[in-house]
């Protein structure tokens, strides 16, 4: 393996002062510009060449990479890592597999990069095992194989190919603007060694040298981050309040219990750049005054949590973390907590009693964690994006960073694009860029050809986007003008074949079963408003005159329960709990009405809503239907068409699926 | 600079720098609603009734947890703050059984009494509605969690008061509700049965195990001698169950409301503190002569006895074998009393009126049995069942005439009457060990170290050559504080009275419901005037405890008093 | 509720609690969770042994570990099945694959299959939205899984449990 040192040999010679138990703050200037603790072209010469190996400048036998996070392994990449061992060992070749995170383009998953020594890196798309051996043997033969060809790795040191064109002229990436996932899917993120030749570190051991805690929340403010989680609270004056709060003890806690159903950008990092996640966490460790971090991770998160458990050794053996880091005097202990499966827990104080070892309800506020927080001490609790971010914004400058985006929103944001879209996957995109360039131009826009109806954006709490704001740049007040919000960054993609009525139930079934169940608004109000959705999408058939007033109601009601509960709800889960429901109410009101007074799902996917019929002209009366219908609704003799009884008919589509003429309709 | 100015409703009202909105207004006389609020407990902010709109802030908020800030702009009854303060109360009511007409809160139920002052008049929302089992496996208390709204008041109460946590919320959203561990019954729960969520929870999820049927059947039994003994401080807390004002001693028109009830005989279980006494006392100065073991844990209380025998075992020896008054009553009933009288013991229907929850499971413990089979007491009222029974039968207890309790024990000392507030059993003791050690009288000194309603109180006093220690606790997780001292080697105490509530009987489990500390307080000063102005302030000299020697039980801990007045306990395998 | 007739066992957790000596009561979701690790669910005995060790009331512990989705009172199966009903799963139509789940296994969420082989779980997101619809067997994830093909998935589960079997 590469290594810039390995633990017993930090040194290029023994000259070199340096080692874990000997900090220092010119540490990771010295290692990777260095020496710096003494003059010698040999040793420098030494140090850029082991450099350049890492960062894959110079190899010495072919590497070949394969994205292999969570999404990578579901798409089939553990088999395929099977097949390129076993052919390397037969064809004999020499070359060295490389375990990647996820570049963030899950559609084509499984994605297989090939780099010869000397030449660039190129990057195949849906790489089967079936596939890989007549990938491999091009590849590794010096050429491109064209056909299954995602882009190579433009590079300025090493020779490219001809006929590849560059990965970030793909449609997918050229309106990126890859900061936080820069290194995703390049870099081998259990090699601190990688990130650290790709720049790593140098933004922590920077500010710990040369700046005092105020100074850094200070430029974290100016540079305009703002939470990247929820409600975008300034992430500088997060920091300030805690820094200027007393306490005896301060904590510092990434919110990596990423709740949200759609979105992924969190584990993204943490499985393919889990040592940005840890540097932006000292950084700001640094900012506030803490000492002690803590990592609140998804237990749904294997993978994620194991290489973050291995960074953290990492970090630690290279002094990076632990007792008196690079001689600053500066100590930070991080400990990673297992979230236990709690969508309430994404809210700080939930978060924060959790980690208390209680049920994760929250508590009202003030005081804010910022004053009073974990075990009572001033706490700062970010999100890992957020975090991820913080590396970026000391490195560029705060001046650059709040150069990309809008006025109030700077930067860049991820989004997990998922749903009726061609092009799945982790975006990251300048603030300020259209709903429609993310969904078009990146996301390819609808798969099948299929009309676009909306987008979900922020989960749960989040709303949907129509057609008509589909030009709404992606920045925290403009999302909010048009009843969402940033969330954490989700966007589910709807089309015409989404009922906007069967998604508002489903966000609201989500949230009484995510309800912590403390305060009433949200434990009955979401409760009673399912009920009401759930009456609105069920057959009508022999409703009483009670329930057709209560269905005729029920918009009414829905409006009602949705303001109070946004009104009165204790923690920002039950706050944002009716906005899924406000939010199509707004856009898609004419979808409630055709379900509340027609009786009919437009989109045809309610499916008790749904009416049948069968074409005299088409049906030969095989009887298929009528075995198959399980209400008994479908009448007829032998041979002779047959015909459906609408009262009897539960609309469970069994009919449509055995016809074998066609015959059957559903309306 | 710690008073600011606010402004509510568009009035200028002064507020404390740090109190909380609904303080202040409440001081300046606006009435916010509240279903979870708490005095002096840190506010979980969870029912949002008290929520208010602040000029500035999006979300209304909750008054009882939101802090004064100068100049801020408060609006506690706008129809926005109203309309969402009645959609809360009817999502309430539409998951609620809605069966009022059959509850025993109906009249004192906080969401019945919301309901009405908001003006819920239509059942708007419909749907599926809260359906759990209720819990009866406990001897004192029936759990209906279909009726609970997830205030939390009972867990707190359990967990911070009484240091007990038999119950927390278990699962989440809708199904989330107030359960033991595992979700069992009461009765293998650590739950020491003291009632004291019985008299904090708003609706009719808690409440007591009903012996009023039994009563009822038992006095139209002819074959029945039903007799009914009344702890010291229920006459002082019945008249407020039934509309008196608090504080007032009906002890007089009691035991004529009793007689007409049709109780054969009416004691006063304050004699048997005095009894209690005689036979504690002795047992204090038996150890100290004995060389211990110490200190001397008092045994009136049951949910204090099942609390060390869960918590605590290593303190059982400590605990006097003493029974309670309301056991020693059950027990000379059925032997003294049906001797002289000629009655056969299994004949008598022994009720007793309590202020308690925990004394219905008292009277359930198989020790607690006369001849080993016949229970010493049949039937427990709570003070709230006394004022049922009342009306049931009509009785106008403000208009019966002033009677005097049965004897042969009738009788009682100012300082069996002591009993109903906490300290009360400490002072009493005192005034009688003096005079048991010493042969001369304590003299009228009030023991002040020991009254009020501090948790925790200690008192040393010099009797003879021996500087007593006392230490007086009400609520056990105050209890607990004591306890881990002496765990700890603390030596200088050798005699602990333990009252299970804070307060002691008077604040019982069994009280009316919705009594605040003022009311408390109130009650307590009624006992202490009793002291003040009575002739008869020591137990040793109550002539009819003192003829009960003479006549049957020989004197303090003989033989026969230990067959009848005292006990044992036992490790309890419960979920702790 | 805790399945009344699951014999309990006392198991043993000297080797756990061992590790968190000392601990107090914010070791309290690691120490469950290391126990379910052990045992594969939260037997009463366990709880009450956690809550013992770590001085809190077992009410508390329930109340904890009743909150939390990832804590089971049952054992599970040899695969545990859990689907993903997230968002994004949603609207590629997981309910179907839920269906289908059901129906083949004749099970409800939260159940496990007679012979003890499966049980099944709905979780809210496994994070591959981007292959939605998404279901996890035992740790490994299947992508894009469509709902005709759960027959042969569960198939080749059960090949390799009676596999096990003859070996």
């Amino acid at each position: 393996m590469l290594t810039l040192q390995n633990e017993n040999n930090l040194r290029c010679c023994d000259r070199c002062s340096h080692s874990a138990d000997r900090p220092c703050p010119k540490f990771i200037d010295c290692i990777t510009e260095g020496p710096l603790c003494h003059e010698d072209a040999k040793c420098k010469q030494m140090r850029l060449e082991r450099l350049s190996k890492i960062r894959g400048e110079k190899l010495e036998r072919p590497v070949i990479y394969v994205g292999a996070a969570t999404c990578g392994l579901a798409a089939g990449a553990d088999q395929v890592l099977t097949t390129i061992k076993s052919y390397l060992s037969e064809k004999k070749v020499e070359a060295d597999v490389v375990e990647v995170g996820c570049i963030g383009f899950c559609a084509v998953e499984p994605i297989v990069d090939v780099q010869l020594p000397g030449k660039t890196r190129v990057s195949y798309q849906q790489v089967t095992p079936e596939l890989l051996p007549t990938i491999l043997d091009t590849a590794l033969s010096g050429k491109v194989a064209e056909e299954h060809v995602l882009g190579q790795f433009p590079s300025q040191v090493v020779e490219g190919y001809p006929n590849a064109p560059s990965i970030f002229d793909h449609p997918f990436f050229v309106k990126q603007k890859r900061w936080v996932l820069a290194n995703c899917g390049v870099i081998d993120p259990t090699s601190i060694n990688e990130y650290i030749a790709r720049g790593g570190y140098r933004a922590l051991a920077s500010v710990i040298r040369d700046n005092t805690p105020a100074e850094v929340c200070d430029n974290v403010e100016k540079s305009g981050l703002r939470g990247r989680g929820g409600g975008g609270f300034p992430t500088g004056k997060k920091w300030k309040f805690a820094l200027e709060a007393v306490g005896k003890q301060k904590y510092i806690v990434c919110n990596a219990d990423e709740g949200d159903p759609g979105a992924f950008m969190d584990r993204a990092v943490i499985e393919g750049d889990p040592h940005r996640l840890i540097e932006g966490l000292a950084i700001a460790a640094y900012g506030v005054g803490a000492d002690h971090a803590y990592v609140y991770v998804r237990a749904e998160y294997p993978l994620a949590i194991q290489r973050l458990l291995k960074a953290i050794k990492q970090a630690r053996d290279w002094g990076l973390i632990g007792r008196n880091i690079l001689d600053s005097g500066f100590n930070l202990e991080i400990k990673i907590k297992k979230g236990a499966g709690a969508f309430v827990c994404g809210e700080e104080t939930a978060l924060l009693g959790s980690i208390e070892g209680r049920r994760g309800m929250p508590r009202p506020r003030p005081p804010f964690p910022a004053q009073k927080g974990l075990f009572g001490c001033p706490t700062v609790i970010n999100n890992v994006e957020t975090l991820a971010n913080i590396p970026t914004v000391i490195s560029v400058g705060w001046e650059s960073f709040a150069a990309i985006g809008t006025q109030n929103s700077k930067g860049t944001k991820v989004f997990a694009l998922s749903g009726k879209v061609v092009n799945t996957g982790l975006v990251e995109v300048a603030m300020g860029t259209t709903v429609r360039e993310v969904i078009f131009d990146i996301g390819g826009g609808i798969a099948n050809g299929k009309k676009y109806k909306g987008v979900q954006i922020g989960g749960p709490s989040g709303g949907c986007i129509p057609t008509h704001l589909l030009d709404t740049p992606v920045d925290y007040e403009s999302l909010k003008t048009v009843g969402a919000m940033m969330g954490s960054g989700g966007l589910v993609v709807m089309d015409e074949d989404t009922c906007m009525v069967d998604v508002a139930k489903f966000f609201m079934q989500f949230i009484q079963r995510e309800s912590c169940g403390k305060c009433i608004p949200c434990r009955e109000g979401t409760r009673r408003m399912l009920e009401i959705l759930t009456r609105i999408t069920r057959s009508h058939r022999g409703e009483s005159a009670k329930q057709a007033l209560e269905r005729f109601q029920s918009i009414i009601y829905l409006d009602r329960l949705a303001n109070v509960i946004r009104d009165t709800s204790l923690c920002g889960l039950g706050q944002t709990a009716p906005n899924p429901v406000l939010s199509t109410l707004r856009h898609f009101r004419e979808e409630y009405e055709a379900h509340v007074y027609d009786r009919k799902c437009p989109a045809g996917a309610c499916s008790e809503l749904l009416t049948y019929r069968i074409d005299a002209d088409k049906c030969k009366g095989c009887t298929l239907c009528a075995k198959h219908c399980p209400s008994g609704a479908i009448m007829g003799a032998p041979k002779s068409p047959h015909y459906i009884v609408d009262e009897k008919c539960i609309g469970c589509g069994n009919c449509i699926q055995v016809c074998k003429f066609g015959a059957v309709v559903r309306e | 600079m710690n008073v600011i100015t606010i402004e509510i409703n568009g009035q200028q009202v002064q507020a404390n720098k740090g109190e909380f909105i609904l303080e202040a207004a409440r001081r300046a006389g606006i009435n916010i609603p509240t279903l979870c609020h708490m005095e002096n407990f840190t506010p979980t902010g969870a029912c949002r009734m008290c929520v208010v709109e602040i000029d500035g802030i999006r979300n209304l908020v909750p008054s009882c947890a939101y802090p004064v800030a100068d100049g801020m702009k408060i609006q506690t009854h706008s129809p926005r703050v109203v309309r969402a303060r009645k959609t809360i109360v009817e999502l309430l009511l539409a998951s609620h059984p809605d069966d009022c007409l059959y509850c025993v809160r109906s009249g004192s139920c906080q969401l019945q009494e919301l309901a009405e002052d908001l003006g819920v008049r239509q059942r708007r929302y419909t749907g599926a509605k809260n359906n759990y089992q209720p819990d009866h496996s406990s001897p004192a208390i029936v759990r209906d969690p279909s009726k609970c709204i997830l205030c939390g008041k009972c867990v707190r109460v359990c967990e911070e008061v009484q240091g007990v946590g038999a119950i927390d919320f278990i699962n989440r959203g809708a199904a989330a509700r107030v359960a033991t561990a595992f979700d069992e019954g009461l009765n293998i729960s650590s739950c020491v049965f003291c009632g004291q969520c019985v008299k904090v929870c708003p609706t009719g999820a808690l409440r007591e195990t009903s012996h009023l049927k039994r009563i009822t059947d038992a006095l139209q039994n002819p074959d029945k001698f039903v007799v009914v003994q009344h702890a010291p401080s229920v006459s002082i807390t019945l008249g407020e169950e039934l509309g008196i004002k608090a504080g007032t001693d009906v002890c007089g028109k009691m035991h004529a409301a009793l007689r007409r009830l049709g109780f054969k005989r009416v004691f006063d279980t304050s004699f048997t503190a005095d009894l209690t006494i005689m036979e504690e006392g002795t047992e204090l100065i038996n150890r100290v002569k004995n060389g211990g073991p110490l200190p001397l844990l008092s045994s009136c209380s049951p949910g204090w006895v099942k609390f060390v025998e869960e918590f605590y075992p290593e303190f059982i020896p400590n605990v006097s074998s003493c029974k309670s008054p309301q056991q020693m009553m059950g027990a000379v009933i059925k032997s003294f009393f049906a001797e002289k009288q000629q009655i056969d013991p299994s004949k008598i229907f022994s009720v007793s009126i309590m202020p308690c929850t925990a004394k219905k499971f008292e009277a359930d413990r198989p020790e607690m049995k006369h001849d080993t089979t016949l229970p010493d007491i049949d039937a427990v009222l709570t003070t709230r069942e006394l004022a049922r029974l009342l009306k049931l039968y009509g009785i106008d207890l403000e208009k019966m005439p002033n009677e005097e309790a049965d004897s042969p024990f009738g009788q009682r000392s100012t300082a069996g009457k002591l009993f109903g507030a906490t300290g009360g059993v400490a002072e009493a003791a005192i005034r009688s060990v003096y005079y048991l050690m010493t042969g001369e009288e304590l003299g009228i000194k009030e023991l002040d170290a020991l009254r009020g309603m501090d948790p925790i109180k200690e008192a040393h006093l010099q009797i003879g050559d021996l500087n007593v220690g006392v230490a007086v606790v009400s609520g056990l997780s105050n209890a607990r504080i004591l306890l881990d001292q002496i765990k700890a080697g603390r030596k200088d105490i050798h005699f602990i009275e333990v009252m299970t509530c804070p307060g002691g009987c008077i604040n019982g489990g069994g009280q009316p419901i919705g009594t605040d500390i003022q009311g408390v307080t109130k009650r307590m000063q009624t006992l202490y005037k009793i002291d003040r102005t009575e002739e008869l302030r020591v137990s040793h000299k109550n002539e009819e405890v003192q003829r009960l020697y003479k006549e049957y039980l020989g004197e303090p801990n003989s033989h026969k008093a230990h067959e009848l007045l005292h006990t044992h306990y036992v490790k309890r395998k419960v979920t702790i | 509720m805790v399945e009344q007739s699951t014999i309990e066992q006392n198991f043993d957790l000297t080797e756990i609690l061992g590790r968190y000596k000392g601990a107090s009561r914010d070791a309290l979701i690691p120490l469950l969770q290391d126990v379910q690790d052990l045992i594969g669910y939260l037997p009463k005995s366990a709880v009450t042994q956690v809550a013992n060790f770590l001085n809190l009331p077992t009410s508390k512990v329930y109340g904890v570990a009743t909150f939390y989705n990832q804590f089971r009172f049952d054992p599970v199966g040899k695969f545990h099945i859990q689907i993903c009903r997230g968002t994004a799963c949603h609207v590629k139509g997981s309910a179907r694959v839920l269906e289908a789940l059901q129906r083949e296994l004749n099970i409800k969420p939260g159940q496990t299959t007679r012979d003890g082989v499966f049980s099944l779980e709905v979780v809210s997101c496994i994070g591959a939205c981007g292959l939605a619809p998404a279901v996890c067997i035992s740790g490994k994830v299947h992508a894009r899984v469509n709902p005709d093909e759960i027959k042969s998935l569960l198939k080749q589960y059960k090949e390799q449990k009676s596999a096990e079997v003859t070996v």
